[in-house]
């Protein structure tokens, strides 16, 4: 099925060669073929790039290359690292490849290190463990840890002959991923394998690890397998990609010719559902602010949210001083990375959350001293899409209870009624009404991700809030979700506060649009605008980290943006 | 993801309802050793429970008889002919003894395995959901009791109960009114655990954002999730309580011979029996305690073996075949092994 290949003319064979790989996993459901036929070939200082949605086998192919399969699985074909077959070789020869020859970058940076050595340690360990193996001469502690503090300047960290004696809790998220790239690369290991390396972290870090990745290359001919289902990423990064689809192969071009002519169906689907900063957006042609005769549903003045410290620390202010209102029918889309408080406000207006300061009134409530009691009767009235789509549903109850639990819980309605509302609702999420018998785990994400707004809606509330509904779906699947929200608000009429970190998203939905940073809002307006022209320094910052999928355009905002992302 | 895709039959895929019940759904997917654990678990306490229930039927004379109608049984008889197991210093048959011992052992488990799980489920959702000062008091007594031998806190409660008298239920309530006071903390810290992990669960919040009362969140979103690791403690407490009953009975807190046969006391007479040779006395009770002890805590840890895909073994799976798409049950499966791995 591999059309398109184009090989680059480079005079030494390939770092890494896989060859119709196949991997079978035992489960209790029966077997899982999650690698069905799969070969590729990885040349010295290329980056390929495995994109492929959730359960495509991409994971699991680089848990392969590098011998860490659970002993559920079983895998045949090959996989040759400079001539050793890691599937069949010996424990101790899997144990000397690993690090020296390949190396792994995690998705998780805050999990990867351990928590209670220094980083020098850490990185040291791997240059010790190999020393002494295959001919090479022991290395002294003190060594070690020059060699470490060299892998920390690689890698960027400032100051690492200090650095190299803290722990993981004292770098942030980035630095920590870069901890965990410098000791991927202490041995200097041909071939680094990195699992969604930027998926944990916030678009401006990614920015620089992406940078960190492609000096990387640049400098020591590393080669790179990266693993992502994020096509901005792609886009900015691989040299080629393979797309993967259910444990086969579907196409293998250069990243050029994948992005402007994808040949198979799959392909073009998935760059299709990829939302593209700037293109159809819902603010599109707007010169103001939509919906603005309407009744003020929420509104927050020097809104200040503080989470009480630990004994002798400070409180944490996780909101402070925010501004905004939020009238009928208007599609609020509030944007920041982690930490800037936006779920925070999302959650403090469903009243999840307290307030400390300031005033929130939502339909008209002040808040501040929220009473349970005279709050209930205004919480038919919203609605709330949590993020993760698994673990918003009762797992014992069937979705057609979990839909119709606010109707009962409101209007006390009889069975009957109730199941006529559910099928209504189901239908206008197009889902089939037999789903109602389903159980939530017998569901996709995207299935599931729908139940979630119709039983939001089940109620007709005037509000919706949307945390991140989309950010644990799939990028096809998200698609779908995202046009379906958009329909069904056009439909319906609620006012929605949608929550994202994706820009691009937002953008989407929102008429308007707020950028949260570190707990106030820093801009707000039309949301084409706010994309396409924005004033403060760090919407300007955010935008330009962002990266879109298309080679080409993005390597032009790369140069075009480097004095913004570096200034 | 297309929405007018064709909708399967509405059948169950989760299997008939007998094949989801603990143990048996623990059977199904036990494979090799671990399959071998559980079912010799099972055919131990199987012999027991049926000892149990048949015994009027099995015992050839009642517990404390010590005469029939060919006159007064002999003293310290050794093993055979009318008395399969011999008789003791009492002209009890050891035989008939055992087999009532194993009805005591089912009662006392029942009435404190399951006034134990009452209270501590009830104790340990409110304590975890509600918080505050009432979580804190509670937390502190379930320490308090915790840090006694729990052998220590069961004989102040027998003689605080029931103050030596030692009638049948009189005997089983103290010993299993006993039982349950060291059991009730395990129940009350499990679900306690479980309420407060499930209350930051999106779904429960999801239900709060909706308007749904305390009493129905802990009713229907937390109660019905947090009690998935009873089975476990049941069979494992189930077992600790026959020892707690014994180790009663043989320090003589338990229930006089008269009133029905216990033992851990039949083990106590037997102590003197020891030096001049008479083994029979010691040695079948024992046994009974040992076998049935070793039964239970096979059930028990198996299913907690089974319970934890990790810890759980599979058949394995077929080498370079290559065969059609998996079920999405398959791929969920196969996700959380993944992740976990």
């Amino acid at each position: 099925m591999t059309i398109n290949i184009d090989k680059p003319g480079t005079g030494a064979g390939p770092v890494l060669d896989i060859d119709r790989l196949k991997v079978t996993f035992a489960t209790d459901a029966g077997d899982v073929y999650a690698v069905k036929d799969v070969s590729l070939q990885v040349n010295p200082g290329e980056v390929v790039a495995i994109v492929g949605e959730s359960g495509s086998g991409k994971t699991v192919t680089a848990k392969t290359i590098l011998g860490l399969l659970p002993e559920t699985a079983v895998s045949s074909g090959a996989v040759l690292i400079n001539g050793s077959n890691v599937i069949s070789v010996s424990p101790a020869k899997l144990r000397e490849i690993r690090g020296r020859d390949v190396a792994m970058v995690f998705q998780e940076p805050s999990t990867a290190l351990n928590p209670v050595f220094t980083v020098g340690w850490q990185i040291a360990e791997g240059i010790r463990s190999h020393a002494g193996h295959g001919g090479g001469a022991r290395v002294s502690a003190k060594e070690a840890k020059t060699r470490a503090i060299e892998a920390l300047r690689k890698v960027g960290i400032p100051d690492p002959e200090t650095r190299v004696n803290y722990y993981p809790h004292q770098f942030s998220g980035g630095q920590k991923q870069r901890v965990v790239i410098a000791a991927a690369l202490a041995l200097n290991p041909g071939l680094i394998v990195a699992d969604e390396p930027t998926t944990a972290l916030d678009v401006t870090v990614q920015a620089e690890i992406l940078e960190l990745l492609r000096d990387l290359r640049d400098q020591y001919g590393t080669s790179i397998v990266l693993i992502t289902h994020n096509m901005g990423v792609v886009a900015d990064l691989a040299d080629r990609v393979v797309v993967m689809y259910r444990g086969d192969v579907v196409e293998e071009a250069s990243a050029r010719v994948l992005f402007a002519e994808p040949k198979q169906d799959y392909t073009r689907k998935l760059l299709a559902a990829v939302p593209h900063l700037g293109r159809n957006s819902a603010s599109e042609g707007m010169t103001e602010r939509a919906h603005q005769g309407g009744k003020v549903l929420v509104e927050a003045r020097n809104l200040t949210i503080e989470y009480p410290g630990r004994l002798g620390s400070p409180a944490f202010k996780a909101v402070d001083g925010v501004n905004f209102t939020l009238s009928e029918g208007e599609v609020f889309g509030l944007v920041g990375e982690s930490g800037s408080g936006k779920t925070t406000i999302g959650r403090a207006i469903a009243g999840l959350n307290r307030t400390t300061g300031g005033s929130l009134k939502v339909l008209g409530y002040e808040m501040l001293n929220l009473k349970e009691r005279t709050f209930k009767p205004l919480r038919k009235e919203i609605g709330f899409v949590f993020q993760d789509p698994a673990a918003s549903f009762n797992p014992q109850l069937t979705i057609g209870d979990c839909i119709a639990e606010p109707l009962i819980i409101h209007t006390k309605p009889t069975p009957a009624q109730a199941r006529q509302r559910t099928r209504e609702l189901l239908e206008a999420v197009q889902l089939p009404a037999a789903y109602a018998d389903r159980f939530p785990h017998e569901l996709s994400g995207g299935q599931r991700q729908r139940a979630s707004l119709a039983r939001a809606l089940i109620l007709n509330p005037k509000l919706l809030i949307a945390d991140e509904p989309t950010s644990a779906l799939d990028v096809s699947v998200q698609a779908v979700v995202l046009e379906l929200f958009k329909e069904i608000q056009a439909e319906f009429g609620f006012a929605a506060l949608f929550i994202s970190h994706d820009l691009a998203v937002v953008d989407i939905l929102s008429h308007w649009v707020g950028v949260l940073y570190k707990g106030k809002m820093v801009e707000q307006g039309l949301g084409h605008q706010v994309m396409g022209n924005p004033q403060h320094e760090y919407t300007k910052k955010l935008i330009a980290s962002l990266p879109v999928p298309d080679p080409d355009e993005q390597a032009r905002r790369r140069e075009e943006f480097r004095a913004v992302l570096h200034g | 993801m297309s929405t007018t895709a064709v909708i399967e039959p509405a059948k169950d895929p989760r299997g008939p309802w007998f094949r989801r019940l603990p143990v048996i759904s623990h059977f199904n997917k036990s494979v090799g050793l671990q399959r071998a654990m559980l079912v010799g678990g099972l055919v131990l306490t199987a012999l027991f429970l049926l000892t149990a229930i048949f015994a009027p039927l099995i015992a050839p004379f009642g517990f404390s008889q010590i005469s029939d109608a060919d006159g007064n049984f002999p003293s310290q008889q050794a093993p055979g002919g009318k008395h399969l197991w011999g008789t003791t210093v009492g002209s009890y048959d050891v035989f008939s003894r055992v087999v009532w011992g194993a009805q005591t052992a089912v009662l006392v488990i029942i009435v404190a395995v399951v006034m134990s799980i009452f209270i501590g489920v009830i104790l340990g959702l409110v304590s975890g959901y509600i918080g505050g000062w009432l979580d804190r008091t509670l937390v502190v007594i379930a320490d308090a009791i915790y840090a006694f031998p729990p052998l220590l806190v069961a004989i102040v409660m027998a003689i605080a109960i029931s103050g030596g008298r030692s009638s049948l239920w009189g005997g089983i309530l103290a010993a299993a009114i006993s039982i349950t006071v060291v059991f009730i903390p395990q129940y009350f810290r499990v679900i306690r655990a479980e309420t407060i992990r499930l209350k930051a669960e999106p779904f429960v919040e999801s239900a709060k954002v909706v308007g749904a009362s305390n009493i129905r969140i802990m009713r229907l979103h937390v109660f019905k999730n947090a009690t998935r690791t009873l089975p476990l403690i049941f069979t494992l407490n189930a077992s600790e309580a026959i020892l707690t009953l014994a180790g009663l009975g043989f320090l003589g807190f338990g229930i006089e011979p008269t009133s029905a046969a216990e033992w851990g006391f039949d083990l106590n007479k037997a102590l003197a029996d020891t030096t001049s040779g008479i083994w029979w006395t010691g040695v079948f009770p024992g046994l009974a305690i040992v076998l049935t002890v070793l039964g239970l805590t096979l059930v028990g840890e198996s299913i907690n073996d089974l319970n934890d895909p990790r810890l759980r073994g599979r058949k394995k799976a077929v080498s370079g075949k290559s065969g059609p798409d998996s079920t999405t049950g398959a791929q969920a499966a196969l996700d959380a092994e993944v992740r976990s791995s």
